[in-house]
């Protein structure tokens, strides 16, 4: 859908440079080959290999049994509720921090798309969480903020509230939401710079014309940024997407996976890691690649068409 | 409001909307300082003494002390901080190196199906790490290149490869095909071409693919985690072992995390807009 006129610029584009290639085919080729191979060697050629592994019963502390199983792992990984509970946290993990953060992207930038003192300051305090290392933002709110006894959150709460207020353990009592809320931290920024991006790219004149012609700021918004923005906002939206998937940093540091928290990803750590059963962990890991697939095609594209039926 | 008459109107419109935008710009100050306020706190509490971190209420005018940077670098981290910057600057050096030729051959000179080319290296992306962990590590094994740091080097050039390409590629785009032609009849080598023509136009390309890669590299855990030891270890991974179960480590953390976080807050700050051109991959400038 969306290659097409991609490659019809292509076909353009080459025509128009037609006249410069005159070398040969090879020629051409060997700017791009080391590249190609590279890329080929160490992303493609593992995953093959995790797919055979996949069918195999293949654990290192058992090498003796090491053999051809057939669809035993992707059945464990789908039955067992360790497995499963793996990828329900995957996706739901994933769809929070993504449309969170998306939504309050979208609010910060519309906020800082506009002239007012200190723009660029308040910008830069946005970006800041972003440029924190993952480790260190999720040591950070584990211990700086969440910390039941000495975390900020609790510190706040009794300098507000006095001696009796209330010092929940944030982290074992909403173990997931704990984990949702420190990646939004870190990836709102992101959302939030694309979407500015996308703010200032408007043809300004355009919605001059609409105001001068009576029409609100609700209606502008409505009927010109969302539209005009969605392309931006899709593009966020597949990248965080493609990112917060493979999250590890926050699950590994902030729960050790533990209290229903465990993804995909620090599955297959564990399971490959700890349990050496090279078998289960690549059937999962096919599972999360599919699962990335479907997730970043049939998840957005859903979300964008109750979109666009709401603006109708 | 029927009984006034236009203007007082029209006055009485503009007198809101300023109100409205001071409204809308102190929305935005609170906003951006609530984001901030954790770095904010984490610096805070790295310059105080252990005993002053850990109060509840937090201590915000404690006095000021460096013991918690002290005991950081006393605890030895200058081999993983040297590891992760040659891990993440040798690749970054190497995925431009790569890059751009690749991005030439599908922009200025482009092979065949080249828009292929890049949707293919576009799905590499769609391809979680994860699952290439395992062969990943038993290669390594076998070939005797765990605990070294090359293999990680090689790790992160691939994994940043397809978006510096992509990057890259987007500004040659933009190189203009008359001046190259005009370059060609004139005799200019390859290397002048590339100086006068092509350099201008993908320079500020080249800056941000850098700082993607060598955010993206300098922050890597899992890999980091799984095919280094003792001797290769990078920052991140020495982060994760550097909390202890045993007496109070609130300000040491966050002097760690400081100092680990330190390299890419300054190369954030420092090249904001590159950093939306390189997160887009170069679609959003």
């Amino acid at each position: 859908m969306t290659t097409t006129p991609t490659k019809g610029a292509g076909v353009a584009e080459t025509e128009k440079r037609s006249n410069l290639q005159r070398s040969g085919d090879w020629a051409r080729r060997m700017p791009l080959l080391p590249a190609m191979v590279l890329v080929f060697l160490v992303t493609q050629l593992p995953f093959l290999f995790t797919i055979g592994a996949s069918f195999m019963n293949w654990n290192a502390y058992y090498p003796d049994e090491r053999r051809f199983n057939g669809g035993a792992n992707f059945k464990t990984v789908l039955t067992d509720p360790a497995a499963r509970k793996a990828i329900w946290v995957t996706v739901l993990l994933t769809a929070a921090v993504v449309l969170i953060s998306l939504f309050l992207g979208l609010i910060i930038a519309l906020l800082l798309d506009r002239k007012f003192f200190g723009q660029g300051i308040v910008r830069t305090m946005m970006i800041t969480p972003f440029l924190v290392v993952p480790v260190a933002a999720a040591l950070l709110w584990k211990h700086a903020l969440y910390n039941p006894e000495y975390g900020l959150f609790n510190g706040m709460l009794t300098k507000l509230f006095g001696e009796n207020a209330p010092q929940p353990d944030w982290i074992s009592e909403h173990p997931m939401w704990a984990v949702i809320f420190a990646i939004v931290w870190q990836w709102t920024p992101f959302m939030m710079l694309i979407l500015l991006a996308g703010l200032q790219s408007r043809p300004m004149d355009v919605v001059e014309a609409a105001k001068i012609d009576g029409a609100s700021s609700w209606q502008i918004f409505r009927s010109m940024t969302l539209p005009h923005l969605r392309p931006y906002m899709e593009l966020s939206g597949l990248l965080g997407t493609i990112y917060v998937v493979q999250n590890f940093d926050h699950v590994f540091t902030i729960t050790g996976g533990g209290l229903g928290t465990a993804n995909l990803p620090y599955y297959i750590y564990t399971t490959f890691y700890t349990g050496q059963d090279y078998g289960l962990a690549s059937a999962a890991g096919v599972v999360v690649v599919i699962l990335t697939i479907i997730v970043s095609t049939v998840a957005l594209r859903t979300v964008f068409s109750i979109f666009r039926e709401e603006q109708r | 409001m029927s009984g006034k008459t236009l203007s007082t109107g029209q006055v009485e419109n503009v007198h809101k909307k300023s109100t409205s935008g001071v409204l809308l710009s102190i929305a935005a100050w609170i906003v951006g300082l609530l984001f901030v306020s954790p770095v904010l706190w984490m610096i805070l509490t790295s310059f105080h003494s252990e005993t002053d971190a850990a109060k509840n209420p937090p201590a915000f005018g404690a006095p000021l002390t460096l013991d918690g940077y002290r005991s950081f670098f006393d605890a030895g981290p200058w081999p993983p901080l040297i590891n992760s910057v040659t891990a993440s600057v040798v690749s970054t050096l190497l995925v431009l190196l790569l890059a751009f030729p690749a991005a030439y051959a599908l922009s200025i000179r482009p092979v065949k199906k080249w828009s292929d080319v890049l949707f293919f290296l576009l799905s590499t992306k769609f391809l979680p790490v994860v699952a290439g962990l395992l062969p990943i590590y038993l290669f390594a094994k076998k070939v005797g290149m765990l605990d070294n740091i090359w293999l990680l080097i090689l790790f992160y050039t691939v994994m940043n490869l397809p978006i510096a390409i992509w990057m890259l590629r987007s500004f040659l785009a933009e190189v203009p095909v008359e001046m190259l032609e005009a370059a060609e009849v004139d005799g200019a080598g390859l290397v002048l071409t590339l100086r006068k023509v092509v350099a201008p136009v993908v320079m500020p390309g080249l800056a941000s693919a850098a700082l993607i890669c060598f955010i993206f590299s300098w922050n890597e855990l899992l890999f980091a985690r799984v095919l280094t030891g003792t001797v290769s270890q990078t920052a991140p991974v020495y982060l994760t072992g550097f909390v202890t179960s045993q007496g109070l480590f609130l300000a040491q953390v966050c002097a760690a995390s400081l100092v680990v976080s330190l390299p890419v807050l300054v190369a954030g700050f420092a090249a904001q807009d590159k950093l939306v051109q390189g997160l887009s991959m170069g679609a959003v400038r």
